[in-house]
């Protein structure tokens, strides 16, 4: 849709700053990160990097606005609008989850009794898109990710590590979000699946989706990142 | 009413040693407000300050407070008890009022300006210049729905009437159809819902529009409540399973009624049955008139061992033919 | 979807007890659609707040606005008692968490579903027995059940039904008091399952009393935590369980045992 051109942006991150305070063990202060911003735009691929514990992870979960930064501004493209995920209302952040920000956690949390295939499709069917229509994405989805579909009607709380990983995939990339965040997409998969969920992206980046993700496997990031971005710095590099 | 004023009133009592009607003028004046106000607002229960009277609740106590504060000198009495003038209850109410109003009396329907009434509507009609108090068990037709006094009075207060159709609604789940065959509740003038008291639904159709003023009387729930004459009363049911009336296959035994309120009369222990109108009066004037009714052959028999040979001609009657029939 | 207008407006809202504050001025909005879990321990003036949301017990201050479908945002307690009644049982649910307060347990199941129905002027028995019949199904109840009385189902099975006799009506807003209270584990999931079915099928609104973290997070959209009558924490549920700020909220969180 969206040609290699000079492409919009579709995420701005501003000064972003963000200290996690612990009043239950002695009022701990834990500063994270500080004065980030960071811009991604349409089909671009940016790859989080730092050692363990410079938040990358937290900075993740700050966009989805599943943590609440100290001060800054998350922007974050919704259709016609510029939405800040750090100062929106709790209605006007979960109409962004469901219709423009997708997020792609390292665990399933899983849900009592729903199929595999139904937690797939949950997204779909959110959006207003008719259940069946969404089942059928959602199992071509899970059959591309090489889950049997014997386990498609069963929910996945007995499903191993690496098979709740891919559901959890399959789930994050059911719709066509135009912003995709990646927790270790790929942390427990083997090489097959590796390779099909940088597919995945790669489809997603030609389709115009903005990704931002964390990817501990060298191989992969390289196959998908166009930029690296250094928590710790705060420095973007290609 | 007639004068009941302490003057006329101390005079006929004074004899016995009763006020006039058994009860003071200042009681009786305080019902008869509560009577005014529940013929203005038709179905309401009105609380009334009920009185100990000289037999125990449930044998009629909210029926006779009444009755004895609408009673004048000229009024005639008739009390009957399932229909009927010559039960217990209706005989002692009776003589009660003979006594301490000095009233008169009569089983006529037609003749009594007064009818005090336990579970039954006359069969013969009524009139504007007649009054049907009836004696009321449980005024409250809510009641073993909701155990709250409080949530039931609200739901009067704002006509909140869904849960009288639940009870409808059980019936019809449980049996096929709605059950409930006394104390059948109606909707008074599309406003109040009433009990009827455990008349028969028999009954509730003449309700309706009815010519002579209704009183209801319950002595141990203290509360009064009235139809006007001539008011909407309607009794409740569903679309799909609209109001009827019981009905029998058989007439009654004695004077052939087809359209009258049957009760079962066993007549021994091998099965023999009569059914008989309800409504003494109105059976006996049929009779009267010539009616007769068919016993069946083994009920005959029963009924003639039962009652002995000096009842026995009416059997016989009745099984030659059915000959006053119209 | 209305961004301006809430379902819901709750203005400095207080209730005491005597000189005892059960909740202290609290104020929020809940728009159409949205999910709001109350969490904090008992005594922390939850159940207090939801009587006063749900029109059942006057709060001592502050407003309460529910957008009534002809007139907009209306005081509800400015309303006439009938009013608020009318309210109760046509646009709002109470699912209570002892069912023996939200059932007539004497009445069959399909005459508590009908209830309402029968409330609001139906009367075709055959049309109320086959929306109670719906309304079983959809909580997944056993349609042989129908004539049966409360009384004799089991706890979960009440609470399905509470919940059909609540939603018959096709409420917008449903208020709910601890509705996995008391029941086993695995009857609990089977419920939350299908409340959050329900809820996303029909659109509801819903306020939830809760002191299950994990059923506010299965359930709830946004979060209120409180504490001694008073909200300390409110936002998105997973923001306020993944990343609390206030230090009664981290010590909530940080008090429930792993699984």
């Amino acid at each position: 849709m969206i040609e290699k051109q000079e492409q919009p942006p579709l995420i701005r991150v501003e000064n972003l700053s963000k200290t996690f305070i612990l009043h239950v063990q002695g009022e701990a202060r834990i500063p994270v990160f500080s004065d980030l911003s960071l811009e991604v735009a349409a089909g671009q691929c940016v790859a989080l990097f730092g050692s363990s514990g410079t938040g990358k992870s937290t900075l993740l979960r700050s966009l989805y606005a599943n943590y609440k930064p100290g001060s800054g501004h998350i922007w974050v493209r919704h259709g016609a609008d510029w939405v800040d995920m750090a100062t929106a209302v709790p209605h006007r952040v979960l109409e962004v989850r469901r219709e423009t920000m997708g997020y792609v956690s390292q665990f399933l949390r899983v849900i009592p009794r729903i199929s595999a295939r139904d937690i797939v499709a949950e997204p779909l069917h959110a959006l207003g898109i008719d259940l069946e229509q969404a089942r059928a994405k959602a199992e071509v989805l899970l059959a591309r990710l090489n889950i049997p579909e014997a386990m498609w009607d069963l929910a996945p709380a007995t499903f191993s590590g690496g098979e709740q990983q891919r559901v959890n995939i399959a789930r994050g990339f059911a719709v066509d979000y135009p912003i995709l965040l990646l927790d270790e997409p790929t942390a427990s998969l083997d090489a097959g699946n590796r390779a099909v969920v940088i597919e995945l992206i790669r489809e997603a980046k030609a389709r115009g989706t903005a990704l931002v993700g964390i990817f501990h496997d060298d191989e992969v990031r390289e196959a998908v990142a166009d930029a690296v971005f250094n928590v710790k710095a705060g420095e973007l590099a290609a | 009413m007639p004068q009941t004023d302490n003057q006329t009133a101390a005079a006929p009592g004074a004899g016995e040693g009763y006020n006039f009607a058994y009860l003071d003028e200042q009681t009786k004046r305080m019902i008869r407000r509560c009577i005014l106000k529940a013929v203005a607002v038709p179905g309401y229960q009105v609380p009334f300050g009920g009185r100990e009277m000289p037999l125990p609740y449930g044998w009629g106590t909210g029926g006779m407070q009444v009755t004895a504060s609408i009673i004048g000198l000229d009024d005639t009495l008739k009390v009957i008890d399932q229909g009927a003038d010559d039960t217990t209850n209706a005989v002692n109410i009776r003589r009660f009022f003979a006594r301490t109003a000095q009233v008169g009396t009569t089983e006529v329907t037609e003749e009594a300006s007064i009818i005090q009434t336990r579970h039954r509507v006359p069969e013969d009609p009524m009139t504007e210049d007649q009054i049907l108090v009836y004696q009321v068990p449980q005024p409250e037709p809510l009641r073993t729905l909701e155990p709250r006094e409080i949530e039931c009075r609200k739901m009067h207060a704002y006509k909140e009437y869904g849960l009288m159709q639940v009870s409808l609604y059980e019936d019809i789940a449980r049996f096929g159809e709605i059950a409930t065959s006394y104390s059948y509740p109606v909707m008074v003038n599309e406003r109040y819902l009433m009990s009827p008291t455990p008349i028969p639904k028999f009954d509730n159709p003449k309700m309706d529009d009815f010519p002579a003023l209704q009183l209801f009387g319950a002595g141990r729930e203290k509360r009064i409540y009235a139809i006007p004459p001539y008011t909407k009363v309607k009794s409740l049911d569903f679309d799909d399973h609209p109001f009827r009336v019981q009905q029998w296959e058989e007439d009654c035994a004695l004077c052939g009624a087809e359209e009258t309120f049957l009760d079962e009369v066993i007549l021994d222990d091998s099965g023999g049955k009569m059914y008989v109108c309800s409504d003494s009066h109105f059976c006996g004037r049929r009779r009267a008139e010539g009616h007769v009714g068919q016993l069946p052959d083994t009920a005959a028999a029963a009924y003639a061992a039962a009652v002995g040979a000096q009842e026995a001609p009416d059997g016989d009657a009745a099984q030659a033919q059915g000959e006053g029939e119209t | 979807m209305n961004d301006t207008s809430p379902l819901l407006r709750v203005h400095n809202l207080s209730h005491a007890f005597g000189s005892l504050l059960a909740c202290a001025d609290i104020s929020f909005e809940l728009h159409s659609g949205e999910v709001l879990g109350v969490v904090g321990e008992s005594g922390s003036g939850k159940t207090t707040l939801l009587n006063c949301l749900s029109a059942r017990l006057m709060p001592t201050n502050g407003i309460v606005e529910y957008d009534l479908r002809d007139r907009g945002l209306t005081d509800i307690y400015a309303l006439s008692e009938p009013e608020r009644r009318f309210l109760l049982r046509t646009d709002w649910g109470v699912v209570m968490q002892n069912p023996r307060d939200g059932l007539r347990m004497n009445v069959s199941a399909g005459g508590n579903v009908g209830e309402r129905l029968m409330a609001v002027g139906a009367r075709h028995y055959g049309e109320i027995r086959s929306a109670a019949e719906d309304w079983l199904a959809k909580v997944e109840m056993d349609l042989g059940r129908i004539d049966d009385a409360p009384k004799h189902f089991s706890g979960g099975m009440q609470q399905r039904l509470q919940i059909a006799r609540n939603l018959v009506t096709k409420p917008r807003l449903i208020f709910m008091d601890e509705p996995t209270g008391g029941l086993d584990v695995s009857v609990q999931a089977r419920l939350l399952d299908l409340l959050r079915g329900l809820v996303r099928e029909l659109k509801l609104s819903a306020i939830i009393v809760t002191h299950d973290l994990a059923v506010a997070r299965l359930l709830a959209d946004r979060l209120m935590v409180m504490k001694d009558g008073r909200v300390v924490e409110t936002g998105l549920t997973d923001q306020v369980l993944d990343d609390p700020h206030h230090p009664y909220t981290q010590l909530l969180v940080s008090s429930v045992l792993q699984v």
